[in-house]
């Protein structure tokens, strides 16, 4: 399975542009599996809330784990576009990049919480509902930074990228987003498979006691 | 309807014990003057009027973030959380009885805080007035539910300024923008927004911050 | 009334209950033995629903509203008077002609003179009356009581006396003491922790 992701993450991109606007292939997909972790996570969360089944708890945190590993990604892929395009290594004029620096303060304190909180059924639950609100606060935020850019930075920055893909750039896109994906799914099962063990562990060495 | 008889009876008492607590409640109406002094000498002379009032709404971020930091500290203490929790009442009633309580003592910090604004730095549009009465309710709503997560972990200083800064940032949008942009209506909008969005969802979800 | 199968309980990485199983029938007195550490508050807790097992199952079958729950601590606000906080405690769980009941049970148990003063300048043995107080405000079915006799006088003391002989047999009882002597006449069951 890990084979198949890397094959198609290393898929060569149609070099149609210039050089510096291929990082968009790794931007762009990384961001939005940034999201789609957070809303598998938000999800999880809510099936843990309704069913009070724990087992949805550690679902929840790894897809939290990995959508913040994949968030840092973005920030990072997202500096270098900006540092190529602009100049810069950080630019307030970038609406992801900004809604990605909130989203990581938002979810890097949700290890905070989880840190802070005795295991058990209550820091479950309160994980799920933090993870609830993060996926709530994507767009509210989204639509906070295109307000505020009226207020505090009023030259917005895109990337001309949306007017002109042609039809290999898109699929050249799609399948580094599929990639990204599996990327990210195969990291999940890993790591969820691997905390499952220790849990397990602990199990069965309390058990022997 | 029982609902909002236990609402009303939960926030009586959360408002009697805010009164009750005689030192903090003084404490808090100099701070928020103290800050706004502060301000005054942090800024350079021709500081522009949108920077100021980007500091008034730290100011009460801050001042809230403080007030929040008190708002289950009873319960806390006498485990009395634990006890309201076995009652027949829903236990978003207790949020909602707790986050009426802490709006109560954020509009008490602004009556001193506003009138001291427009005193030191000038007049406040009514945009400013009616954005600050619409952050209170954000504010409120999602701040009782993180200081309920925070209060029962440890480091919960700490933690409540963590898990509440990155949420209200929305906020501080809606609020800045209301009292400074050309066209209010849009900001005061989206604070409305939020307050919807989050309030609904604090309101839903105390329920399991507070049970197992 | 309440049965326990392989009921588990752990904090963190700490095992406070592990692999019980016990019942009590409708009417029982349940005693819970053991040092301190062994989990008995724990238990205590599990049933009144504050904490969820984390291993095997507990059935309860009273709905929160008919559980009175006597913890360590008393659960009442130290910056409200005694009869502040059985007021908001009355009608929380909707007690009938509450006036009357919250006042029957201040002078039950010696508390009517204090009624107006602030919980915080109570001693511990007049809190924990109050936290009596507080637990039969609403005429529980299930008593859940930990160390009742905690901090009381002798005179506080015969009241709990008082207190368990009214409710032994009409309701049912789980109490955790470390005086088992004085409560072994009301038990028909017991459970020893740890």
């Amino acid at each position: 399975m890990g084979g198949t992701a890397l094959a198609f993450y290393w898929v060569p991109n149609a070099p149609l542009e210039g050089f510096r606007q291929r990082i968009f292939y790794f931007h762009v997909p990384i961001a939005l599996t940034s999201y789609a972790c957070f809303g598998w996570a938000a999800w999880k969360g809510l099936r843990l809330l309704w069913t009070r089944d724990r087992r949805y708890d550690l679902e929840s945190y790894t897809a939290v784990h990995m959508g913040v590993i994949f968030g840092i990604l973005t920030l990072l892929t997202g500096s270098i576009w900006a540092r190529t395009s602009w100049g810069h290594w950080w630019v307030w004029g970038s609406r992801q990049l900004v809604l990605f620096l909130v989203l990581f303060l938002f979810y890097a304190a949700y290890f905070m919480l989880r840190f802070s909180v005795e295991p058990g059924p209550r820091r479950a639950n309160m994980s799920a509902v933090y993870a609830l609100f993060g996926v709530a606060l994507i767009p509210v935020s989204f639509l906070a930074i295109r307000l505020a850019e009226d207020l505090v930075h009023p030259v917005v920055l895109t990337h001309d990228v949306g007017s002109k893909l042609t039809g290999s750039q898109i699929t050249t896109f799609l399948v580094c987003l599929a990639g990204m994906l599996a990327l990210a799914a195969t990291l999940y099962s890993n790591e969820l498979a691997g905390k499952r063990l220790d849990v397990r562990l602990r199990e069965l060495r309390e058990a022997l006691q | 309807m029982r609902y909002f008889a236990d609402v009303a009876a939960l926030a009586r008492k959360d408002v009697l014990l805010e009164f009750r607590s005689r030192d903090t409640l003084p404490a808090m109406l100099l701070f928020v003057v103290s800050a706004l002094v502060v301000f005054h000498f942090a800024l350079p002379a021709d500081t522009s009027e949108t920077a100021e009032t980007g500091l008034l709404w730290i100011a009460l971020l801050f001042t809230a973030l403080l007030g929040l930091a008190r708002a289950f500290v009873a319960e806390r203490e006498q485990r009395v959380l634990d006890g309201l929790v076995l009652t027949p009442c829903d236990r978003s009633a207790i949020w909602l009885g707790k986050a009426i309580g802490v709006v109560a003592f954020l509009v008490l910090a602004e009556v001193v805080a506003l009138p001291a604004f427009a005193l030191f730095f000038g007049p406040l549009s009514w945009e400013l007035v009616a954005a600050v009465a619409l952050a209170d309710i954000g504010l409120a709503a999602v701040g009782t539910l993180l200081a309920a997560m925070a209060a029962a972990g440890r480091a919960r200083e700490l933690l409540l300024p963590l898990l509440f800064l990155p949420l209200v940032i929305p906020i501080v949008v809606g609020g800045v923008g209301a009292s400074v942009a050309d066209h209010p209506a849009r900001y005061l909008g989206f604070l409305g927004l939020y307050d919807a969005v989050f309030a609904i969802l604090s309101w839903a979800s105390f329920e399991y911050v507070v049970t197992e | 009334m309440i049965s326990a199968r392989g009921l588990g309980r752990d904090f963190g990485a700490k095992r406070v209950l592990r692999g019980l199983d016990f019942e009590v029938p409708r009417g029982g007195f349940l005693l819970v033995t053991g040092r301190n550490g062994s989990g008995k508050s724990t238990l205590l807790s599990l049933c009144a629903g504050l904490l969820a097992p984390t291993a095997g199952e507990l059935d309860v079958e009273v709905d929160r509203g008919e559980i009175g729950y006597l913890a360590h601590e008393p659960l009442v606000y130290r910056e409200l008077t005694a009869l502040e906080n059985l007021e908001l405690y009355g009608r929380l769980y909707r007690v009938p002609e509450r006036r009357e009941r919250v006042g029957m049970l201040l002078e039950r148990f010696g508390l009517w003179d204090a009624r107006h003063e602030r919980v915080g300048a109570f001693s511990r043995g007049m809190a924990q009356r109050l936290a009596l107080c507080r637990t039969l405000l609403h005429e529980p079915r299930l008593l859940l009581l930990d160390e009742p006799y905690s901090a009381l006088d002798d005179d506080a003391a015969g009241l709990v006396d008082a207190l368990l002989s009214e409710v032994a047999g009409e309701k049912t009882v789980i109490v955790t003491s470390h005086d088992p002597e004085r409560i072994s006449r009301f038990t028909s069951e017991e459970l020893a922790l740890g």
